[in-house]
C-alpha cells in the first residue's frame, strides 16, 4: 500500500516508489540518493512537528513535511 | 639539488566536495593562515585561495564551494562548475567522505564526466572504520581509474600524499581517462552518440566543452551549458538543439520520466555497482554517537529549550565577557583622545581628530570584542554541525516567514548589532534567502538603540519605561516577520529554496579552524567598516562644524574672557575661598561651551538640514532638534542621545541622562510623539556600517538603496500613524 512518506511514522522505515514535485527540489532530494527502491528510515520530527529527519543510505537528511509528501514510498516496517 | 618537477608556472589546484565532507579542514591544513578570502565574481558565494610553496614550487589552492552535485541549480553548483569548465584549473582535488561513500561519489561521477584531471582524497577513513566500514582503496581507484589518496583531514594525516599525487597527476602526460566513465543504459547512450555527432557535424573546433559531456547536458536541458553552446554556435546552433529536443522528448516517451532524471539514476546505479566491489561494512552494530547527541540535542521536549539555552550562553558571553576588552578599548581611546588633545594645538584640526575621527571610529570600534567572541560562537556551532540542529529546530518558525532555519541566528544577532548579523547571512546557502534575511535583520532592534528608547521611555513613561521598551521590540519582530512575509510574496515569489538539508555528523571542532574562521569573518569588520565609519563620521562631524559663523565664536571668546576677568577681579578681592571661586568659574564656562555648542549645531549645516527637514518630522511629532539628533543617528544609533544632549545644551556629566530627560520634557514633546519617535528610530535607516555590511553582502547598491529607502519610509508610515493616530484618539 503506497502512502506520502510524510505519513509514515516515527522509528517507521519505507521504501520509496515514486518522488513527485518538480524542479529544482525534485532533483536535490534525487541526488542524495533519495531514488526509487532506496529505503529510508523517519528517524524523528523536529520538536514543532516539522521538518523530518531521515536516514538515507546511513546518511541524516531533513526534508520539511511538505516536501516529503512529495514523496510515494511503500512497504512500511 | 633540483627537483625535476619544477617549473616556474603556479599550478592551480581547486579543492571540490561535499559540505561537511571535511574539505575545509583540508584546505585549513594545507594553506594555514596564508588564505585569501573573497568573493566569486559577480556573486556573494564566499571564494578562498591560497598559495603555498611545494617542492619548490608555487601552487594556487582553490576552495571550490561545497556541492552534492555539480548541476546548475545552486549559486554554489554552478561557481564550482564554471570554474573546473573555465579557469581550467591543472587538477582537483575531490574530497570524498569514506563515511559516506555513496553519495560522495555521485559528485565524483559527475567530476569525472568533466574534461579535467582528478585525484580523490579518500577523507575520514577513522570515522568510516568506527561505524565498520572498510574500503578497497586499491579497487575503487582502478574502478574509477583516477589516484586514490587516504587523508584524515583533522589529523594531517595523508596531506603530503595529496599534494604530490596533485602535482605528478598536474605534470603527467597522460590524458584524462575517457574509459571508466558513467555508462548510461543504451537508450540514453544512443541519444548521447546521436547528439553528440551532430555537435561534432555542425560544432567542430567552436565547441567549447568536450563533446560527449556537453550531449550530456543537452539532454539533461542544462540552461547553461545551453547558453554557452548557443553563444558560439550563432545559427548553426538550431539543428543541435533541434536533435536535443527531440532526443529529450524520446526519451522523456521511452521512461516516462524526464530525461535529468533518468540520469540521476543511472549515476546511482553506475555508483552502487562501484559500491558493492569496494565496501565492505561488518554486520555489528554501528557506532553512532552523533544519534545518540541528537536524542538529546533535537528531542521533541528538551531539544527546543537546550537551543534557546545555548543562543542565552553566546549572548551572555558575548556582552558580558566582551564588557572587559570594551571598556578597555573604550579607555584607550580616551587616552589616545586626551594624548592627541594635548599635542595638537586648539583649531579645525583638533576638532576634526577628537570629536570626528577618534569619536566615530571610537564608538565603533568597541563592539570589536562583542563581534570576535559571537563570531567564535557561530564558528564552533558551525564546526561542531550543531548548526545544521539550529536549523532543523527552528525551521518550522522561521518558513513561516518564508526563510531557511538558518535564518535564525543572523536575525538573533539582529539584538546584538546589525553588522555582524548581516555578515552572519553568509551561512546561508540561497542566495535569495541570504538577501531576504539581510533585508529584515535591521528591524531586530540592536543594542545601541537601546540608549535612545532608554532615555526616551525614562523621560515620557516613568516605571512603565520597561513595558514601553519591551512594545518596540516587539514591534521590531512583528514588522521583520511581516517584512518578511510581503517580501516572500512579492519579490522573491516562488524562489523559496528547498530545505534538503544534510544534518552531518557531529565533530570535535579544530581549534586552529575555528580562530581561522572567527578571524576571517572580524577582518572584514574591521577593514570596512573601519573605512566606511572613518569616512562616514568625518562627514557628519563636517556637517555639523560648517560653516562656523565667525559671531558665534567671537562672542564666546568674549563671553568667556569676562568670565575669566570676573573670577580674577573676585579672586583679588579674596573674600571668597578661591577653590570655590574657580569652580563657579568652571561651572560658568561649560555652560558657554554648551550654550555655543548649541548654537553652532543650529547654525551648521546639520542643523540647516534639520530645520529644512522639520516639515518631514513634524508629521511624526519630532521637532528639529530630533531631526537633526536622528540625522546624526546614522554614524552610529548611541550618537542620537549625545547629539540630543548637544541640542538641548545640558551638561556633560554623570546626571546628563536625567538633565536631558527634563530637557526634552520641557521642550513640548509628549509621550505620543516620543513614542512616535522611538518607532522612527526602531526602523529608519540602518547606521552607516549595517548600510556598508548590506552593500557588501548583496553585492549590490541596488538592495543596499532599496533597503535604506524602505526601512525609512516604513519608519515615517509607522511613525506617523503612531503619532497622528494617537492624536485622533486623544492621547496627544
Amino acid at each position: 500500500m503506497s502512502v506520502r512518506l510524510s505519513e509514515v511514522k516515527q522509528g517507521h522505515s519505507a521504501v520509496i516508489e515514486r518522488v513527485g514535485g518538480s524542479g529544482a527540489l525534485r532533483r536535490r532530494i534525487l541526488e542524495m540518493g533519495m531514488l526509487k527502491g532506496v529505503r529510508v528510515h523517519v528517524e524523528k520530527y523536529a520538536p514543532l512537528k516539522d521538518p523530518i529527519e531521515l536516514i538515507v543510505r546511513g546518511m541524516h537528511v531533513s526534508l520539511r513535511v511538505e516536501e516529503a509528501a512529495e514523496i510515494i514510498v511503500d512497504d512500511i516496517q | 639539488m633540483k627537483d625535476p618537477h619544477m617549473t616556474e608556472r603556479v599550478l592551480t589546484i581547486a579543492l571540490a566536495g561535499n559540505p561537511n565532507s571535511g574539505k575545509t579542514t583540508i584546505f585549513n591544513t594545507l594553506t594555514g593562515t596564508r588564505q585569501k578570502v573573497g568573493n566569486w565574481p559577480g556573486v556573494t558565494v564566499e571564494k578562498k585561495e591560497g598559495l603555498i610553496e611545494y617542492r619548490g614550487q608555487t601552487l594556487k589552492i582553490v576552495d571550490l564551494p561545497g556541492t552534492y552535485s555539480l548541476t546548475p541549480f545552486s549559486i554554489e553548483e554552478i561557481v564550482a562548475r564554471n570554474f573546473i569548465l573555465d579557469d581550467h584549473p591543472d587538477v582537483v582535488i575531490d574530497i570524498i567522505d569514506a563515511s559516506n561513500l555513496e553519495r560522495s561519489l555521485y559528485l565524483a561521477t559527475q567530476l569525472r564526466e568533466l574534461d579535467c584531471k582528478v585525484v580523490f582524497a579518500l577523507n575520514m577513513m577513522d570515522v568510516a572504520t568506527a561505524r565498520g566500514a572498510k574500503i578497497d582503496v586499491a579497487k575503487l581507484s582502478e574502478l574509477l581509474d583516477v589516484p586514490v589518496v587516504q587523508t584524515v583531514g583533522n589529523r594531517q594525516k595523508g596531506i603530503d600524499d595529496l599534494l604530490a599525487a596533485a602535482v605528478d597527476l598536474a605534470h603527467s602526460n597522460k590524458p584524462v581517462p575517457q574509459k571508466r566513465k558513467v555508462r548510461y543504459n543504451p537508450e540514453v547512450e544512443k541519444a548521447i552518440e546521436a547528439l553528440q555527432q551532430d555537435l561534432a557535424a555542425q560544432l567542430r573546433g567552436i565547441l567549447p566543452y568536450h563533446p560527449r559531456w556537453t550531449a550530456i547536458k543537452l539532454i539533461e536541458n542544462d540552461t547553461i551549458v545551453q547558453e554557452r553552446v548557443a553563444a558560439v554556435a550563432g545559427e548553426k546552433g538550431a539543428a543541435v538543439f533541434e536533435t536535443a529536443r527531440r532526443q529529450r522528448e524520446h526519451l522523456a516517451d521511452r521512461f516516462n520520466d524526464e530525461p535529468e532524471i533518468i540520469t540521476t539514476d543511472e549515476r546511482y546505479g553506475f555508483i552502487s555497482g562501484i559500491v558493492k566491489e569496494v565496501l565492505t561494512t561488518s554486520i555489528r552494530q554501528r557506532i553512532d554517537i552523533s544519534r545518540n547527541i541528537d536524542l538529546v540535542l533535537t528531542n521533541r521536549i528538551v531539544g527546543l529549550p537546550i537551543f534557546f539555552f545555548f543562543i542565552w550562553a553566546m549572548f551572555q558571553l558575548t556582552f558580558t565577557l566582551g564588557a572587559y576588552p570594551q571598556d578597555w578599548i573604550e579607555a584607550g581611546f580616551g587616552l589616545l583622545a586626551s594624548a592627541m588633545g594635548y599635542l595638537l594645538p586648539e583649531g579645525l584640526l583638533k576638532e576634526l581628530v577628537l570629536d570626528g575621527i577618534i569619536q566615530g571610529v571610537g564608538t565603533v570600534a568597541v563592539f570589536l570584542p562583542n563581534i570576535l567572541i559571537l563570531f567564535f560562537c557561530i564558528a564552533l556551532f558551525e564546526d561542531t554541525g550543531y548548526m545544521a540542529r539550529a536549523a532543523f529546530l527552528m525551521d518550522k518558525i522561521m518558513h513561516l516567514v518564508g526563510l531557511h532555519g538558518k535564518s535564525f541566528i543572523p536575525m538573533l544577532m539582529g539584538f546584538g548589532c546589525n553588522v555582524p548579523a548581516i555578515m552572519a547571512t553568509r551561512t546561508l546557502e540561497s542566495q535569495t534567502d541570504r538577501i531576504l534575511t539581510i533585508l529584515i535583520t535591521p528591524f531586530m532592534s540592536c543594542s545601541a538603540k537601546l540608549p535612545v528608547y532608554i532615555i526616551l521611555a525614562g523621560a515620557f513613561f516613568g516605571a512603565k519605561a520597561g513595558t514601553v521598551i519591551f512594545i518596540i521590540y516587539l514591534t521590531g519582530i512583528v514588522f521583520s516577520i511581516a517584512t518578511g512575509r510581503l517580501f516572500r510574496s512579492t519579490l522573491f515569489r516562488g524562489a523559496d529554496a528547498p530545505f534538503v538539508m544534510e544534518l552531518p555528523p557531529y565533530r570535535v571542532p579544530m581549534f586552529k579552524s575555528l580562530m581561522i574562521h572567527m578571524w576571517d569573518r572580524s577582518k572584514i569588520f574591521i577593514k570596512r567598516m573601519g573605512g566606511v565609519i572613518l569616512i562616514g563620521s568625518m562627514v557628519v562631524w563636517a556637517l555639523a562644524s560648517f560653516p562656523r559663523p565667525a559671531e558665534i565664536h567671537e562672542r564666546h571668546a568674549a563671553e568667556a574672557a569676562r568670565i575669566e576677568a570676573r573670577f580674577e577681579e573676585r579672586a583679588a578681592g579674596a573674600d571668597i575661598p578661591r577653590p570655590e571661586l574657580e569652580a563657579q568659574r568652571d561651572t560658568a564656562l561649560s555652560e558657554l561651551d554648551r550654550r555655543t555648542q548649541a548654537e553652532q549645531a543650529e547654525q551648521s549645516l546639520l542643523g540647516r538640514l534639520g530645520h529644512g527637514m522639520a516639515p518631514f518630522f513634524a508629521p511624526i511629532g519630532v521637532d528639529w532638534r530630533g531631526g537633526i539628533a536622528l540625522l546624526s543617528g546614522f554614524v552610529a544609533k548611541e550618537i542620537v542621545v549625545s547629539t540630543l544632549g548637544v541640542l538641548y545644551a545640558v551638561s556633560d556629566d554623570e546626571s546628563t541622562d536625567q538633565a536631558l530627560q527634563h530637557a526634552l520634557r520641557a521642550s513640548g514633546m509628549t509621550g505620543l510623539s516620543a513614542m512616535a519617535m522611538m518607532v522612527f528610530v526602531l526602523l529608519y535607516l540602518p547606521c552607516v556600517a549595517t548600510v556598508a555590511a548590506i552593500r557588501r553582502e548583496t553585492g549590490s547598491v541596488r538592495w543596499m538603496l532599496f533597503s535604506v529607502v524602505y526601512s525609512t519610509g516604513m519608519a515615517w508610515l509607522m511613525a506617523f500613524t503612531v503619532y497622528q493616530g494617537g492624536r485622533i484618539v486623544g492621547l496627544g
